[in-house]
């Protein structure tokens, strides 16, 4: 595995690695090296395997993260590569030709995060929304609550525990003090 | 002539089973649907007791609910004692079981297989997804509330309800068809206009009839 992460070292231009545990790495690249990465570590590295093809929507940079998590039969080792793009005009190279079934994430990907894949097949087809006609839903600056209130009706009376203050009310007060989780009451 | 009006024009000229091919046209019809009167006072108590005692259900789970429909069929729960039984088609079944949460792909089958019952039908909705949306009130392709798409006999609330609190709802069920009170099958009927806005103001490709049976 060291020989391999020298040899991309010196061939590519890594911008940032990652150890997580002994049998999972995480590489960050530039966008224009994926293809001779990935063609470099499916035929000579010994990756054969694309597990999945996911992204992040990184709203804060104003960067759309994707992930392509490599697996080694040999070396049972999972290797994550991870390419930036841009947000706004988010635009990636199709790796169809590569790993034939990565049309199918492609697909999902432009639905759902509005990435385009110029020449993947099939990539304009819906995935499984039928008849969306808002923006791809998966992006984080879409509310999907004001978006439920809008389309679907609500029931009135619907009533949501906030754990906190219930907690308090119970008396908990450990928990009540614990920092905030900055999760999103409502 | 504006644009607006040709297209109300032809939206009105359009059949309701346009995209057929002529040999399948007949095999539809695209009347509205009529409610039904109750029949003579005490033979309608006889066939109320006869739709009550066999009620068959039709195999299709529309979310994770389905899963509850298993154990009821099989040797533990065995709803067979009370006369429910499963069947494939929706021409052949008299209660739509809602298995829980409905997304958008899901409540257009959903409309389809309901009007292809045939009557009397009755409708129970099971798990809080159908009542309020449940766990995905905030979602953006899952329904909150069935009941403005297709009417509701029985809701059976729970995430997920056991299969004895379906037991329960359909005990419920049979005492309510033996009152008379089940007419869901009437409402849709009576506010047809009133279900139909409500289906297509979220189906954005409405690509079917607009009622067949």
């Amino acid at each position: 595995m060291e020989e391999i992460l020298r040899t991309l070292e010196q061939q590519f231009a890594i911008t940032q690695q990652e150890k997580m545990r002994d049998d999972l790495l995480f590489v960050d690249v530039k966008k224009d090296q994926i293809i001779s990465l990935l063609t470099y570590l499916k035929d000579y590295a010994g990756f054969t395997h694309l597990a999945f093809l996911q992204a992040v929507d990184r709203i804060e940079d104003n960067k759309f993260q994707l992930t392509y998590m490599l697996y080694s039969f040999q070396l049972k080792t999972n290797l994550g590569i991870r390419v930036f793009i841009d947000r706004e005009k988010a635009e990636m190279i199709s790796i169809d030709k590569l790993w034939a079934h990565a049309w199918q994430y492609q697909r999902e990907l432009k639905e759902m995060y509005g990435i385009d894949f110029p020449g993947s097949p099939r990539v304009d087809e819906s995935f499984v929304l039928e008849s969306w006609e808002e923006m791809p839903p998966m992006k984080r600056d879409f509310d999907t609550l004001e978006y439920s209130i809008k389309t679907y009706y609500q029931r009135p009376g619907r009533s949501t525990n906030d754990p906190k203050k219930y907690m308090k009310k119970k008396l908990y007060n450990n928990f009540a003090k614990s920092p905030d989780t900055g999760r999103k009451n409502d | 002539m504006n644009k607006k009006d040709i297209k109300n024009i032809e939206k009105e000229m359009r059949l309701a089973n346009e995209g057929l091919s002529e040999k399948e046209k007949t095999l539809f019809s695209d009347a509205r649907p009529m409610p039904v009167r109750p029949l003579n006072k005490y033979l309608e108590k006889f066939l109320n007791w006869a739709r009550a005692e066999s009620l068959w259900i039709l195999g299709y789970g529309t979310g994770c609910g389905a899963i509850e429909l298993r154990p009821l069929m099989t040797a533990r729960f065995d709803m067979f004692r009370y006369g429910i039984a499963p069947r494939p088609s929706p021409r052949q079944s008299s209660v739509f079981v809602i298995g829980g949460y409905a997304s958008l792909k899901t409540i257009k089958r959903i409309v389809r297989s309901y009007e292809q019952m045939q009557g009397p039908k009755f409708v129970i909705a099971l798990g809080s997804c159908t009542i309020n949306g449940g766990m995905y009130y905030d979602s953006y392709y899952t329904i909150n509330r069935i009941d403005y798409y297709i009417p509701v006999d029985i809701y059976v609330a729970g995430c997920m309800p056991r299969p004895e609190s379906l037991i329960a709802g359909f005990n419920k069920l049979k005492e309510n068809i033996k009152a008379g009170k089940c007419d869901g099958m009437n409402k849709y009927a009576e506010n047809f206009d009133w279900y139909k806005a409500n289906q297509k103001k979220i189906i954005k490709d409405w690509n079917m009839p607009d009622y067949n049976w």
